[in-house]
């Protein structure tokens, strides 16, 4: 008697992210801040974009979840975001690239040149995402 | 006054996201609608209380004085689960009345939850009640012990609910201050943030939080 199937779908992205592991993504994330406007404080909300390669997807479901590596000031920076986050606005494809396998985590021992991706070149946005 | 408690049972766990964007672990309860066995009363039982029940059950597995309770509610049978509630002397429900997640919960509400916590067996010292390990190398063979357990000639005894090994869970356990996140009363569950005791499937009793005022009621 596990009544359980659809308790998560009304929590689920309508339409699911399109992208790959290695792709190059900017991802939208929706914050709040705290901004002063005449003298008074106002929470606000933008997209703030974080950019850089999916290294990993996993989970299923609600989750769902993917990792995004970018180096920044010289560090690497990893971030894992729930993929049915309402949280995250968009994800948009910059670059894809040939990848052997589904986790990318032999780029966290490299850096500078041996890093990079060599790049897949697609025939348009569009049948990419059919795919 | 209605009810402040209903009973069903655990149906698992997931995940959901609060209107923040945060993502929450619940527990899913499906509650069947409840009905009213019985009413116990302050004069006759010298307590106050509502017999819920729910589910179906076989007529040749009721008991004869539950079978008795089920005619004067005017239901078919005795449930699944049957369970008393406490509840005020000015509680008023009629006999056989169906009771169903919205009458008694409502979305943000505290509630305390109570189940029978799995089973674990005959545990050692260090499941059960968290002692902490020996040294594991210097020649040391003490990995698993309880230590000592008391002092020598004064007391001369150990004393009475000294921590040892012995059955682990099983036992009927109350979550105390959980907050409702969603009731769903169309399909009669309702998502509780956290952990529960039991496994899925078990039996639960959800009632308002005794210890916490609803949010709403201040």
């Amino acid at each position: 008697m596990r009544k359980m199937s659809d308790v998560e779908t009304p929590y689920l992205r309508a339409e699911p992210l399109v992208f790959e592991v290695g792709d190059t993504v900017d991802v939208g994330v929706i914050i709040t801040e705290t901004v002063e406007k005449r003298g008074k404080l106002e929470e606000k909300e933008r997209v703030q974009t974080f950019t850089g390669v999916v290294i990993a997807r996993g989970g299923a479901g609600i989750n769902e979840s993917f990792t995004v590596r970018r180096i920044v000031a010289g560090e690497g920076v990893e971030r894992v975001f729930p993929a049915h986050s309402p949280k995250i606005a968009a994800v948009k494809i910059k670059r894809k690239a040939r990848v052997r396998r589904a986790k990318l985590y032999y780029l966290r021992e490299r850096s500078g040149k041996s890093a990079r991706l060599r790049e897949r070149i697609v025939a348009s946005a569009k049948k990419s995402k059919k795919r | 006054m209605a009810v402040t408690a209903l009973i069903g049972r655990k149906a698992g766990m997931t995940s959901v996201f609060d209107e923040a964007g945060a993502m929450l672990g619940v527990t899913v309860l499906a509650i069947e609608p409840n009905r009213v066995l019985g009413r116990r009363t302050a004069e006759r039982d010298g307590y106050d209380a509502v017999v819920l029940q729910c589910g179906e059950r076989r007529e040749s597995r009721v008991s004869r004085p539950q079978k008795a309770e089920a005619d004067k509610a005017g239901l078919p049978a005795a449930g699944e689960l049957v369970r008393e509630v406490r509840c005020s002397g000015d509680t008023d429900v009629d006999l056989g009345a169906a009771v169903g997640v919205a009458d008694v919960f409502e979305d943000g509400q505290w509630v305390d939850v109570v189940g029978t916590s799995r089973g674990h067996g005959f545990q050692g010292v260090r499941k059960r009640h968290h002692f902490s390990y020996g040294p594991a190398s210097h020649g040391s063979k003490n990995y698993k012990e309880p230590g000592s357990t008391g002092h020598s000639t004064y007391p001369g005894r150990v004393f009475k609910g000294k921590r040892m090994a012995g059955r682990h869970g099983g036992k009927r356990r109350t979550v105390r201050n959980l907050r409702i996140v969603k009731v769903d009363a169309e399909n009669g569950r309702i998502l509780v943030a956290g952990p529960v005791p039991g496994c899925d499937t078990s039996f639960i009793v959800i009632r308002h939080a005794v210890a916490k005022l609803m949010p709403k009621g201040e």
